[in-house]
């Protein structure tokens, strides 16, 4: 087996005297969908936000293709081929759809394949399509989901991080945002998603890890975590 | 009438330059969210640093022919030397506070202000080929070009100062009006604008947008100062306060962060002023300014322009 594309081992963060993370440790590898789970206030968000430098790790390390990536400022991931959809979405309110899907786009230098990428992911959301000139503050939440899933993909990532892309959303805008990780993925786009949703999270994803209190507390195949009489009872209601 | 015309052609001229340095107010606010109270004094400083390089290229000496290519190279010095402070102040005042609680910066901006406007009272260092700093007495901004009236209509004298003034101004207005809403350097200014956080995540270099905001926003007070030190040629280190002063009146009666309220808050502040003195009392001319912002802080918080800010989850 290859490198993974990304593996985090001992990662800590503290927010003044809370200790969110305490020595998170996974790994995505080149092709896999995977599912971070857990309940609220478990770590989820802080781990992405830590692996894509928005926060500073207390400990531990990031390696990115291998390459230690802790210390980097955020916006240098972009061009490392990672993007990071996050929490409550990130839109640009002010900014009109077609801003926000350009600024996907923003280290980009070939303006005809910008120009086809969009056309792609306008196809697989229409609804951007109708509401390309409006403000995205008109936009309801469902559509603004899918702007940050198709803004995300802009940059041509090869690792995306997506948090809690379900999260508020009516079960159709659901399945269409799902069923567009799932197709991405089979382009080769490796994903590391966050999601409450531990069902339909775990129902895509080849592998999956369950946080606890700032901690790997279970890791196993998407199926092995379904069917996982412990995960069953915490997450599933079953 | 004309009298009227006349106080309106004033009032416009005051105002575009009101509006010229209200946007750097606007701009610094649009991305950090800081009043940059130090704003007013980089005017100041841009009125030095034109005198300074009139001074070095001859254009006070005797026998000086005015020419186009001195004026413009007085006016670009000017402004890129106040393009340099303001990347400045950013870097080594407040960039190192950009975590720290809101009122940190806002103290140092008074602080950064304070010691522009007392620094450059000091008597000058010896050895330097300038007088630098300059020293707390007024100076004369030389003559770049002869004040001719160009054009006369129903008593209202247009002069070549006022004409070029405007168009200037105007110029630069529509310029910057171009980069903040035609250009993907403005969409990344925007964007930091609205979430920086969310910036970062798209590539958008952070900081350097915040550089270069600062240093567009302050060769824009450089240009305003050089385009009231030609038709008010008296300089001095505290020259930047009242402008500076107004210029914020200006921004916050637009709708401060707003690029089009900053133009149009300062242009309406000047025509309130010049009608002000005009018609009723010329020493009601400073007060109408803070009259005005205190009419909009309890009438219109957020401006002429400006967006009520929700906070929405």
């Amino acid at each position: 087996m290859s490198e993974p594309l990304l593996e985090v081992s001992g990662l800590e963060v503290r927010y003044g005297g809370i200790h969110a993370l305490r020595g998170v440790a996974l790994k995505v590898n080149a092709g896999e969908v995977v599912a971070l789970i857990g309940a609220n206030g478990a770590g989820k968000t802080t781990t992405l936000k830590a692996v894509s430098g928005m926060l500073k790790p207390a400990a531990g390390q990031v390696r990115l293709y291998g390459k230690p990536v802790v210390g980097l400022k955020a916006h240098q991931f972009v061009a490392l081929g990672m993007a990071h959809a996050p929490e409550g979405r990130g839109i640009f309110l002010n900014l009109t759809v077609a801003e926000n899907l350009d600024l996907g786009a923003y280290l980009r230098r070939d303006k005809a394949d910008i120009k086809a990428d969009e056309e792609k992911y306008l196809a697989l959301f229409p609804r951007l399509k109708e509401r390309w000139t409006q403000v995205a503050g008109t936009l309801s939440g469902g559509e603004q989901q899918m702007l940050a899933v198709a803004r995300a993909l802009m940059s041509r990532p090869r690792l995306l991080l997506l948090d809690e892309p379900s999260l508020g959303l009516a079960p159709l805008v659901i399945e269409t945002i799902f069923s567009v990780i799932t197709a991405v993925n089979k382009e080769g786009v490796s994903v590391l998603l966050v999601e409450q949703n531990a069902h339909k999270a775990l129902m895509i994803s080849h592998r999956g890890y369950v946080l606890e209190t700032g901690k790997v507390v279970m890791e196993g195949t998407g199926k092995e975590l379904l069917s996982s009489p412990e995960v069953q009872k915490a997450y599933l209601g079953g | 009438m004309s009298e009227f015309l006349q106080h309106i052609v004033n009032g416009v001229s005051v105002g575009t330059n009101y509006a010229l340095i209200a946007l750097g107010y606007t701009m610094v606010y649009g991305v950090l969210k800081l009043i940059n109270f130090a704003h007013g004094d980089v005017y100041m400083v841009g009125a030095f640093a034109g005198y300074f390089i009139a001074h070095a290229i001859g254009v006070a000496a005797e026998g000086y022919e005015p020419s186009l290519f001195n004026t413009a190279l007085v006016f670009v010095g000017s402004m890129g030397v106040c393009a340099l402070l303001g990347y400045l102040i950013e870097r080594l005042a407040y960039r190192p506070l950009r975590d720290r609680p809101r009122l940190t910066s806002l103290i140092t901006a008074i602080g950064i202000s304070f010691l522009l406007e007392y620094g450059f009272q000091l008597p000058a260092w010896a050895g330097l080929p300038i007088e630098f700093p300059p020293g707390p007495s007024p100076r004369f901004f030389p003559e770049l070009f002869p004040r001719t009236v160009w054009l006369e209509v129903w008593d209202v004298a247009f002069s070549n100062y006022d004409v070029i003034a405007l168009g200037t101004a105007l110029a630069l207005m529509l310029a910057l009006q171009f980069i903040v809403y035609r250009t993907k350097f403005g969409v990344a200014m925007r964007a930091v604008s609205f979430d920086p956080n969310s910036a970062a995540l798209m590539g958008i270099p952070v900081d350097r947008v915040i550089s270069i905001t600062f240093a567009l926003g302050s060769a824009l007070a450089g240009a305003a100062a050089l385009l009231m030190a030609i038709s008010h040629p008296r300089i001095d280190p505290l020259m930047g306060m009242m402008p500076g002063l107004k210029a914020f009146v200006a921004a916050v009666f637009g709708g401060i962060g707003s690029v089009p309220g900053a133009m149009v808050g300062g242009i309406l502040l000047g025509l309130s002023e010049e009608m002000v003195a005009g018609y009723a009392l010329s020493s009601f001319r400073d007060a109408i300014a803070f009259a005005i912002l205190i009419g909009v802080l309890l009438v219109r918080p957020e401006g002429l322009f400006g967006r009520r800010t929700s906070e929405k989850v």
